[in-house]
């Protein structure tokens, strides 16, 4: 099957405006890993007959980085720019698989004069299988399987969603096992607050090795999550255990793309 | 009538110093910059009322939330105690309360007597936890020497206030078995819940004169120790007891995902993305210092981030889940906290003997707390998930990567290459931003 991705210029031409916009960040558009995030979820949105379209090569780094990392004015750079496009094309909803774009966008955007409704991936297809546009097989291929979720920090702590990717989880008819460390008290990847772009400081272990260790206690067969960079992190930590085969490193959207045969 | 002087005397040096220090406090906390924290009155009452009177955060750990809720519990509801000892230490009118409240009087100063016992049992088990089974996050390197012995101090007060009050009430009660009370007519019991039974077995037996000394012991030992505890506190991190509560009560409501939005930067750069902007207008005001981006020491922080270093108690819940510290980085939120506010303290006193404009040459950041440190940061907000009091170790931190990243162009070498990535080509990493879109055509 094909993708349809609409560009939001290519549907301003055409006279239409989308519904959402699906804000696809860096990592979701260069690194090969989130690709497959941004992919699957393009199904999803096509399968539903979703109405959206992507900036393409007018979207642009949000700036969250860049503030982490102190840079008050690369960030408020961006954010201006990025604001008078999403303003130019009359945006008023996003979607976004990276949970470092949707607090950026939800939360720093606004008083920099960008107002719209901001939607984490999760959220967005919790919302479609709630009302009956995704509709999961029983007895799908994860059926009983083992599956454990590691909280993006931007997602859990810093905006308190837990529970949307929960419930895609037990949509699947899998088994939700709870690391020792989770929602509230989850631990951090080690990606975020610029982390991502720089060696970590010495100490005496990385923290996504710490993390990996949580998640193989649960004897999960999967550990799913939220977060391109998560994604990343946990990647790296399941190959330095050597664990490749035995426990996967999934996005809630592929596991629902892939349950839905998608 | 000497006894009266005396507590007179005590009363108002022991209130008057404690104010003095308060107001000194005070003062160094508004060294700070302003922010807004007194909208939303509703919402903040509210998580005053959760966080710091209902100790809803402690609970996330429930065998240190249990000890530390009997010692909370106890001392606030033996402050009612307190008030009928200070009007007795100024009119000689002991157990005023008694007569007026009769059967409800015994069942108070019983509740007290029990709450004392179980806040002795978490004294000693708060001790235990920190000097022979060395919790790790009550014994590590930010807290050797003065942090510790503090720590120690505190709770041994807290044991010698206990000790006093059951010695005063074990004694009253065995003069009243023998008809020999100041207070009560005739033989009895004041039928209180742990010193009746002290009265008996412990006190009884020992002669009248004996008794009457202990008594005043216990007494005196507890107004003392009441005012020597509260004099106390300011130069203690056990001032959370007072501190917590408008420290949650301007806590940020917001999501914690939301960093501050710095308007001075904001002002630049709509100036730099305005096309019809004059580059050379003169600014509106010729003789403003423009204020310093970031916080290079405490004075560039808010009074929020002040007053929440006066609250800390080093409890460490915030280091114990720092993803960098458990990972053996030098990052530790409390240190963070414990060196803003003794560097704030070191402001302050420069201020009160040289002047405002005393600079002594050393700053919060470099002088107490690291690049290193700052760096280290992962913004993971488990910090300030984990405060008890709504402390927020991350906004410091931020502040701090701001000074050293604008005022100074200080950064690991990755950043900067990251940060101009996203200046060139709108991307942290050196991709095209023509290129965005190429995920839809590949397989």
């Amino acid at each position: 099957m094909s993708l349809h991705v609409p560009t939001m210029a290519e549907m301003m031409a055409k006279g239409e405006s989308p519904e959402i916009l699906f804000w696809v960040g860096c990592s979701g558009s260069f690194d090969d890993r989130a690709k497959k995030i941004t992919k699957a979820l393009v199904k999803i949105l096509n399968e539903c007959k979703v109405n959206f379209a992507v900036l393409g090569a007018e979207e642009s780094c949000t700036g969250d980085p860049a503030k982490r990392a102190g840079n008050e004015f690369t960030f408020q750079m961006q954010a201006m720019m990025n604001i008078q496009v999403l303003d130019g094309y009359e945006v008023k909803r996003i979607v976004t698989a990276c949970p470092h774009c949707f607090n950026t966008l939800k939360n720093e955007y606004p008083e920099l004069g960008g107002n719209y409704e901001v939607v984490h991936h999760t959220q967005l297809i919790q919302d479609l299988i709630n009302t009956g546009k995704l509709v999961l097989k029983d007895g799908g291929m994860y059926k009983g399987k083992k599956i454990t979720f590691h909280d993006p920090c931007y997602l859990g702590r810093a905006n308190d969603v837990y529970e949307a990717p929960r419930s895609l989880i037990e949509k699947l008819d899998a088994e939700l096992v709870e690391m020792k460390r989770c929602k509230t008290n989850g631990l951090c990847c080690g990606a975020g607050g610029a982390q991502m772009f720089k060696e970590a400081e010495k100490g005496n272990k990385e923290i996504n090795v710490e993390r990996t260790e949580d998640a193989l206690e649960t004897s999960a067969s999967i550990i799913a999550t939220g977060c391109p960079f998560c994604n990343t992190m946990m990647t790296d930590g399941v190959k330095n255990f050597n664990k490749e085969e035995e426990i996967k490193v999934l996005d809630i959207a592929e596991l629902i793309a892939n349950a839905a045969e998608l | 009538m000497i006894s009266i002087i005396a507590f007179t005397l005590l009363l108002v040096a022991g209130s008057g110093f404690f104010f003095y220090n308060i107001l000194k406090i005070r003062s160094n906390i508004r060294l700070g910059r302003d922010i807004n924290r007194t909208d939303q009155s509703g919402e903040r009452w509210k998580t005053m009322t959760l966080v710091a009177l209902g100790q809803k955060k402690m609970f996330a750990r429930p065998v240190p939330a249990l000890l530390h809720l009997a010692l909370y519990s106890a001392f606030v509801i033996t402050q009612i105690e307190l008030i009928e000892i200070i009007v007795d230490g100024l009119t000689g009118n002991h157990r005023i309360f008694k007569d007026a409240l009769g059967g409800f009087y015994t069942f108070i100063v019983s509740f007290i007597e029990i709450l004392s016992v179980l806040a002795l049992v978490a004294t000693v088990a708060f001790l235990a936890r920190r000097n022979m089974l060395k919790l790790p996050r009550l014994n590590m390197k930010e807290l050797a020497g003065w942090p510790t012995k503090d720590a120690n101090l505190i709770l041994i007060m807290e044991i010698v206030l206990v000790a006093c009050i059951f010695t005063m009430n074990g004694a009253d009660e065995a003069m009243y078995n023998i008809g020999h009370s100041h207070y009560a007519e005739g033989t009895g019991s004041f039928g209180f819940a742990i010193s009746s039974f002290l009265g008996e077995k412990v006190f009884g037996g020992i002669d009248v004169s004996t008794l009457h000394t202990l008594e005043r012991i216990g007494w005196w030992g507890h107004i003392l120790m009441v005012f020597a505890f509260l004099n106390y506190l300011p130069y203690s991190k056990h001032f959370h007891i007072l501190l917590a509560f408008p420290n949650t009560y301007y806590s940020n409501l917001e999501k914690k995902g939301k960093f501050t939005n710095m308007e001075s930067v904001t002002a630049e750069v709509k100036l730099m993305l305005d096309p019809t902007a004059d580059p050379y207008a003169a600014p509106a005001d010729p003789n403003a210092v423009p204020q310093r981006f970031g916080a290079k020491d405490v004075t560039d922080l808010t009074w929020k981030n002040l007053l929440d270093a006066y609250t800390c108690t080093e409890c460490g819940r915030c280091t114990s889940s720092c993803p960098a510290n458990i990972t053996g980085k030098q990052l530790s939120p409390r240190k963070i906290m414990m060196d803003t506010r003794d560097r704030l303290t070191e402001v302050g006193d420069n201020i009160r003997k040289h002047g405002k404009d005393y600079s002594d040459g050393k700053s919060l950041l470099g002088d107490y707390i690291s690049e290193e440190e700052i760096w280290a940061c992962t913004s993971c907000n488990a910090c300030v998930q984990e405060c008890p009091v709504n402390i927020d170790p991350l906004s410091i931190i931020v502040d701090l990567r701001r000074y050293l990243v604008m005022e100074e162009s200080k950064m690991p070498t990755e950043l900067t290459g990251m940060l101009t990535n996203i200046e060139n080509n709108g991307a942290p990493w050196q991709f095209s931003q023509n290129d965005r879109l190429n995920w839809a055509n590949e397989d």
